[in-house]
């Protein structure tokens, strides 16, 4: 039991993918301008990672090793494909989902999704690869709300399009809406966390 | 001149990695000397030129809403969009292996130099990222989307080259414990976005 809890939450504190790893930087700081976005593009992640770990360690011991990474695209692309749809077929998720573009579509070359099932789904039983994938999509998506609160918070001053800070007269900051502070965001909360460690 | 306008926008302004952050993992990961990073630069250059025109005839014949009418009227009203993702991978993914085979080939000499980095490229975001803004900004016709790829592809080449040239020089300076390697790494990017901004608004 306690392995399996281990499995959890080293994920998500100890060994982050983003901050200790460096897997899967791409969408994450494009996605973080807004708070609800970043929770989306979150949760969609988690999704495709739990589940596609799940299904390549069921069928594990049937795919052939050199075809394996033609494999893994496909049951990445589908479980994409099938999340997008849902997405665009709510009212309420329908705009986060075009706002949020091309890079729905790029959670298919996250690095993390990839980097789980070769790494922990292909040699490990089936409930154990589905915990990992979830953690460590739970992980990264705690990266990416907290580089969206920064943003969103000092960028235009609201948290979910509600004024916080902009209710006290805050008024807003250009520079931190630009792609590059994401950036310098994410470095300097790697420096924290590794200060932390060690 | 409006392909050499498109050609330096998709170089300098729409930079793949400091507007989108596309293929930020091997970019980080492949910057520490300039040697290899110009490799996997010219093999991320080489594979855009190739995918994207071809995903550009896939989706004009194949997967736009009312592509399919050359086969018949009965086909006009088809929409196959949303199958987009998956077979965009499968090309990438085919055409990678395929371009691994002939270098590897006729060109053993580069496939010692690239050889490990060319497998990877299927899975770089920004070989399908390229494609995805290929399918939304529905460029009129081939010459474009070529001359998008190549302009995209350069961009990156670039980017990577100059973040491991200052990565190199980097290792002499007195960085803080906890910033060193992958801390100062996301920061020097972030310094060299800004600077790259200064182009925007550009136009020819």
């Amino acid at each position: 039991m306690s392995k399996l809890k281990e499995t959890i939450l080293n994920p998500i504190f100890r060994n982050n993918p983003i901050t200790t790893l460096v897997l899967g930087v791409c969408s994450a700081l494009a996605v973080t301008v807004e708070l609800k976005g970043a929770l989306v593009m979150a949760l969609s992640v988690t999704v495709v990672t739990g589940l596609s770990s799940l299904i390549l360690s069921l069928i594990r011991n049937t795919i052939p090793n050199r075809v394996r990474i033609i494999v893994q695209l496909v049951v990445v692309a589908l479980l994409v494909i099938l999340v997008d749809q849902i997405l665009k077929s709510f009212e309420a998720t329908y705009a986060i989902d075009k706002q949020l573009s091309v890079y729905m579509g790029l959670i298919i070359t996250n690095c993390i999704v990839m980097g789980r099932i070769e790494a922990f789904a292909l040699g490990n039983k089936p409930l154990p690869s589905l915990m990992d994938g979830l953690a460590n999509g739970l992980g990264y998506g705690l990266i990416l709300v907290i580089v969206a609160i920064f943003r969103e918070l000092l960028g235009s001053g609201t948290l979910f399009g509600i004024p916080v800070l902009k209710a006290l007269g805050y008024p807003g900051n250009g520079l931190v809406i630009l792609p590059p502070m994401a950036l310098i965001i994410l470095g300097c909360i790697i420096w924290v966390q590794k200060s932390w460690n060690t | 001149m409006e392909y050499l306008s498109l050609f330096v926008k998709s170089i300098f302004v729409d930079n793949m990695i400091f507007a989108y952050f596309l293929g930020m993992c091997s970019y980080l990961s492949v910057s520490k000397n300039v040697k290899t990073a110009g490799g996997l630069g010219t093999a991320v250059i080489a594979v855009l030129a190739i995918t994207v025109p071809v995903n550009y005839l896939l989706n004009k014949f194949v997967l736009q809403p009312g592509a399919l009418s050359w086969l018949g009227p009965k086909f006009a009203a088809v929409d196959l969009s949303f199958l987009s993702f998956i077979l965009f991978i499968a090309v990438i993914a085919a055409i990678v292996q395929i371009v691994e085979m002939i270098v590897e080939k006729y060109l053993p000499s580069l496939y010692s130099s690239l050889g490990i980095f060319l497998p990877l490229i299927a899975v770089n975001c920004a070989i399908l990222g390229a494609s995805l803004f290929m399918q939304q900004r529905e460029f009129g016709n081939i010459l474009e989307a070529i001359v998008y790829a190549l302009g995209s592809g350069i961009g990156w080449y670039l980017a990577i080259v100059t973040l491991a040239a200052i990565r190199e020089k980097m290792a002499y300076s007195n960085v803080p414990k906890g910033l060193q390697g992958i801390g100062i790494t996301f920061i020097t990017v972030g310094l060299m976005g800004i600077a790259f901004m200064a182009f925007m608004g550009i136009s020819l």
